[in-house]
């Protein structure tokens, strides 16, 4: 027991002590930690969050699941990310369950009433990833309630395809994601949701450098849940939950978020808590390739 | 099985990749109407000192500090295209940004904040 101890607190210590160090910029991406809204990195840009889901599932022990998460701008279009999942289980174990690498790809140049993104993701992970980064098919506390060493021997090699739907209207941000998940062995196809609206509590930046300005907080809501499999397509069994958001850009590239959910039908768990902590820095990609090119056009005139 | 999902994802990907590259968007196609539009900031101080802040935290990266670029791909903000474009014109590409080119949409940020930019853009020309 001690022993586990001592390894999580030397993977926070590993994930976290970079990024003591390195300066950084101001994220500005939205609390959500299910929806995805059409909001992309940066080009060259590189953000790491951390996503922690707090929980009890009915008949379990109480877990910590976090999902490590680098976020790449490759371009202005397109945003590759690799996931690093983790779960630690009250009188239990803690056992990394996995990895995730999604891209995320905007395929109009331009700002329209309603943006599409397409998001691809390939999923490599045990049955004891507790991370809950997305409901579909009939997901449910039950799947969370097994002891690690039993659920870590069902693999998951996943394909995930999502539809991201979202718009900003007169500073909010509303957004729609249409997922379907499919096991790439013999499962049938899995469906799920997840809509999400949020808000800065000022419109207007302060004229001051300011940590509690109200512009530096975002608040909202999302909703998620599962939408049956190609077997069973019905909603019986599915699991639904709806959680306010409210995250809070610190200075020096720094964003909290937290979220309590609930849920609201009898498979779901009954409070799920998840906080998130990112660190963006600058232009990451010029870290490997610094040397001016020559004879390069002046810009001035984009 | 597994091919034809794998089949379903490449296509997917190529068919984004192809969109991407075929698309562009500058800002010499702003509609009238936002060309005609003027910023409710203009001018006033207090709107150029945040614009200065927010500039700080989401443009400096790619333009630098002195607003000069880098001379290569990052353009310089201190030029006859900002000089002579409307604010409507600044305000549009700044909400629409040139994906195609690695200027990022700034439709997340609000519109306030848009135009506290443009404030202290034309402040520095």
């Amino acid at each position: 027991m001690t022993r586990n101890r001592s390894i999580r607190r030397a993977g926070w210590l590993a994930a976290y002590l970079p990024i003591l160090f390195i300066s950084s910029a101001l994220a500005q991406d939205k609390p959500y930690f299910v929806t995805y809204s059409h909001d992309l990195e940066e080009p060259g840009n590189l953000e790491i969050e951390t996503k922690t889901a707090l929980a009890r599932p009915g008949g379990g022990n109480r877990y910590g699941a976090t999902a490590m998460e680098l976020e790449y701008g490759t371009r202005a279009w397109w945003t590759t990310e690799l996931y690093l999942d983790g779960q630690a289980t009250a009188q239990d174990s803690t056992v990394f369950t996995g990895f995730r690498i999604e891209n995320r790809l905007r395929p109009l140049m331009r700002d329209h009433a309603v943006n599409p993104v397409f998001y691809v993701e390939y999923e490599n992970t045990s049955g004891a990833d507790k991370t809950i980064l997305e409901v579909v098919g009939h997901d449910g506390q039950a799947d969370l309630a097994g002891p690690n060493d039993q659920l870590s021997r069902e693999h998951q090699h996943e394909a995930e395809l999502k539809l991201i739907l979202s718009s900003n209207v007169k500073d909010w941000n509303i957004a729609e994601n249409f997922i379907s998940e499919k096991d790439l062995g013999h499962d049938p196809w899995e469906f799920g949701y997840a809509v999400g609206a949020t808000r800065p509590l000022r419109s207007a930046a302060s004229g001051r450098s300011c940590a509690f300005c109200a512009e530096r907080f975002i608040a909202g809501a999302e909703a998620y849940g599962g939408l049956g499999s190609t077997f069973a397509l019905t909603m019986r069994d599915t699991s639904h939950y709806v959680a306010p958001l409210v995250g809070w850009q610190l200075p020096k590239g720094v964003r909290l978020s937290f979220s309590p959910g609930f849920g609201f039908t009898g498979t779901s768990l009954a409070r799920v808590y998840r906080v998130g902590l990112a660190f963006e820095f600058d232009q990451a990609g010029g870290w490997f390739h610094n040397a001016p090119e020559r004879g390069g056009s002046q810009g001035g005139t984009q | 099985m597994m091919r034809r999902t794998s089949a379903t994802l490449m296509f997917l990907f190529s068919a984004t990749l192809a969109l991407a590259a075929a698309s562009s968007s500058r800002w010499l196609h702003v509609p009238t109407k936002d060309h005609a539009r003027s910023s409710p900031l203009a001018g006033d101080p207090d709107a150029i000192a945040a614009g200065a802040l927010v500039y700080r935290e989401h443009c400096q990266q790619c333009h630098k500090a002195n607003a000069m670029g880098d001379g290569r791909k990052r353009p310089a903000l201190r030029s006859e295209r900002i000089r002579t474009a409307s604010d409507g014109d600044i305000e549009w590409f700044l909400r629409q940004g040139d994906l195609g080119h690695g200027m990022p949409s700034w439709s997340s940020l609000p519109e306030a904040q848009r135009w506290q930019i443009v404030a202290w853009l034309r402040s520095i020309q």
